[in-house]
Parts: structure tokens; C-alpha cells; sequence
């Protein structure tokens, strides 16, 4: 269910983010922990069709990111990333 | 006031509608004026709510169309087949409505002037939004950075904001503007007929060698080829920022 259709970008689940983080994110950089690759967040590639929202490397489509919101709470995953970058505000 | 709350924390705002254009038969502009609405950068994006009386809320994000400059802040919304929120922003909505909107949101696809450039934007369709909001800034900041514009649009009909680019591009130092028209042209249609590849890319695009920054915005299949045009171009993959539609709820 993950094919170039249903593709967008780290720029879609920014209001998300910073619902979550409490800052804007996705200038900051994530780092692949699959390919080593440091891209913005807003570059990476995103998939919000899923009961939360994916966010996975643009080079090797490998996890970086899973943000799912039950009820009450904010779970976050990061199976495969090393490491993410928040900015301060300016 | 906790510090959070100033800097970062998304509240919702009740915006009402303060004027309502037409674009095209499918498209139209809706401004709003919002009381306390922080100001944006060009290339952003708010999140509307929409609740009916019943409590059901429905939620889409739009790229804000007005520059940072304007107190009011507007949107610009395609009737999509079946998509409930925008069947009533486009088809039902009336001056002085209120509806809620959260931001401003994201902090990628954005274009400052002191960025600087020359700028080459490429738009598919309604992704000429986030990019208009950059040309009027360019304009209204009185930035003399050079801009080129490649935007894609299904018919002459289609073309949203087309009467503001020829103006823009008509002013000294204005907008290149590249129109290509996909599915119908106006007879004696001399521009270009088919979708943007990268040929046409070569004719239209600043040559990697003045490093340009590019911003495409489209459907994903669109803004992906663009992508992968401009790399083959020459243009670092790092000067080309993207913003992809993908599928939308309507």
C-alpha cells in the first residue's frame, strides 16, 4: 500500500510534528540508520494513509519515523533512524 | 504565558471569510481575516477544521496563497471529485462564514527574499499555490532576484491566478512564465502541449551553472519527475525542494 500514489513528503505531517515536538521540525535532519543518509525532514518521504503517519528515508525507503495518536497520547517510534535534529526557534 | 505557547504551540483560530474569487470554474481563492494570526513565509501551509452541527470534524491542510505581507491571510482550494471539505469551501461557502485554521505550518518549502536565488519554480495544477504566495512576495518585497515559472495546467480554462501572472510577468524584472497545457489548447495555442519533461526543463530552467534554488509543487508522480529532470540538469539534489500533493481526502 506504500507505492508513489499514496507518497508525500515530510511538508505534509509538519502540523503534526509540531503538535507533537512543540516546534517547527522539518528543517531539521534525520539521519538514516540503513543507508547513513542526513536529509531535512521536510525532504523525506511521508505516508499518512496508514492509522498514523510514516515517515521513511528518501533514499532507501527504510523507517525512520511512526507517529500514531490514540486517544489521549502520542506514541513515537524510530526504528530506523540514528539520530533527529530540533532546531531552536529562532 | 509559558514560553512554548509563544513559540511553537499550534492553537486553532476562527478566521472569517472576507472575499471570495473565483480562479477557475473548479478553484477559488478564499481570504480571511484572522484576529491575531502571527504572519507566515511564503510556502506554508494551514490546517482547516471544518465541524458540523452534528460534531463530526474534518481536517486538510492548504498552502497559504497570500504573501507575508498582507494582514489577510488566503487560501486557495480545487474542488476535488467527492471531497467534502472542499465541496463546501468552493461551492458553499459565503462571505463572512467562519471556519477554524491552525498556523502557520512547515518550514521546508518556504522562500524568504534575502534567500536570494534566481528562482525556478515548477507547478502541476493547484501546485502553483505555495509558489504564488513566493512570486507575490518577490514582488512585494521588491526583490530583483530573477524568477522563472514553469506551470502545468490541463487547459487554458484551468490555469489558476493567470490574469495576476500575466501582470507579474509583464513588470520590469517580472516572472518568466512558461505555461504548458496538457490536455487542450486554445486554437492557435503556441506554447508547449505536453506534460513537463525534461527537454522542455532544458529550455525553460536556469542552467545549474547560475545555482538556482528550485521548489516544485504537484501531485507526487509530477513533482517526482520534475525532481529527477532537474538532477539530471545538473541541479544538486539539495537545491531542489519538493512539496508533494499525494492523495488527498477531498
Amino acid at each position: 500500500m506504500e507505492g508513489s500514489e499514496t507518497r508525500t513528503d515530510g511538508n505534509a505531517i509538519a502540523g503534526v510534528l509540531q503538535e507533537v515536538f512543540v516546534r517547527e521540525v522539518t528543517t531539521g535532519r534525520i539521519a538514516c540508520a540503513s543507508c547513513a543518509k542526513v536529509e531535512p525532514i521536510g525532504a523525506e518521504h511521508a505516508y499518512t494513509q496508514a492509522p498514523g503517519i510514516v515517515l521513511r528515508c528518501r533514499h532507501c525507503e527504510d523507517v525512520l519515523l511512526v507517529v500514531t495518536q490514540p486517544p489521549g497520547r502520542t506514541l513515537l517510534a524510530f526504528p530506523r533512524s540514528r539520530w533527529m535534529e530540533i532546531a531552536a526557534e529562532p | 504565558m509559558a514560553r512554548a505557547a509563544v513559540l511553537g504551540r499550534l492553537s486553532w483560530r476562527l478566521g472569517e471569510v472576507a472575499e471570495l474569487i473565483d480562479e477557475t470554474p473548479r478553484v477559488r481563492s478564499i481570504v480571511l481575516d484572522v484576529p491575531d494570526w502571527p504572519g507566515h513565509r511564503a510556502g506554508q501551509h494551514v490546517d482547516v477544521r471544518l465541524t458540523a452541527e452534528d460534531g463530526y470534524q474534518a481536517q486538510r491542510s492548504y498552502s497559504i496563497a497570500s504573501v507575508p505581507e498582507d494582514p489577510r491571510v488566503s487560501i486557495t482550494v480545487e474542488l476535488l471529485p467527492d471531497g467534502e471539505v472542499s465541496a463546501y469551501l468552493v461551492g458553499e461557502l459565503r462571505l463572512g462564514d467562519q471556519f477554524e485554521l491552525r498556523g502557520p505550518i512547515g518550514g521546508y518549502f518556504v522562500w524568504e527574499a534575502q534567500m536570494g536565488g534566481p528562482l525556478l519554480l515548477v507547478a502541476g495544477g493547484s501546485g502553483i499555490v505555495p509558489l504564488m504566495s513566493m512570486l507575490r512576495h518577490r514582488e512585494a518585497s521588491g526583490a530583483s532576484v530573477g524568477a522563472r515559472l514553469v506551470y502545468s495546467s490541463r487547459s487554458w480554462e484551468d490555469i489558476i491566478y493567470r490574469d495576476e501572472l500575466e501582470r507579474l510577468s509583464a513588470r520590469a524584472n517580472g516572472v518568466q512564465v512558461f505555461h504548458t497545457l496538457t490536455r487542450s489548447q486554445p486554437e492557435g495555442w503556441t506554447g508547449y502541449a505536453r506534460r513537463v519533461d525534461g527537454a522542455m526543463l532544458s529550455e525553460t530552467a536556469w542552467p545549474a551553472s547560475s545555482a538556482p534554488m528550485a521548489f516544485v509543487c504537484g501531485p507526487t508522480p509530477f513533482v517526482e519527475s520534475v525532481a529527477s529532470a532537474l538532477v539530471l540538469l545538473g541541479y544538486p539534489a539539495t537545491s531542489v525542494k519538493t512539496e508533494r500533493f499525494g492523495p488527498t481526502g477531498g
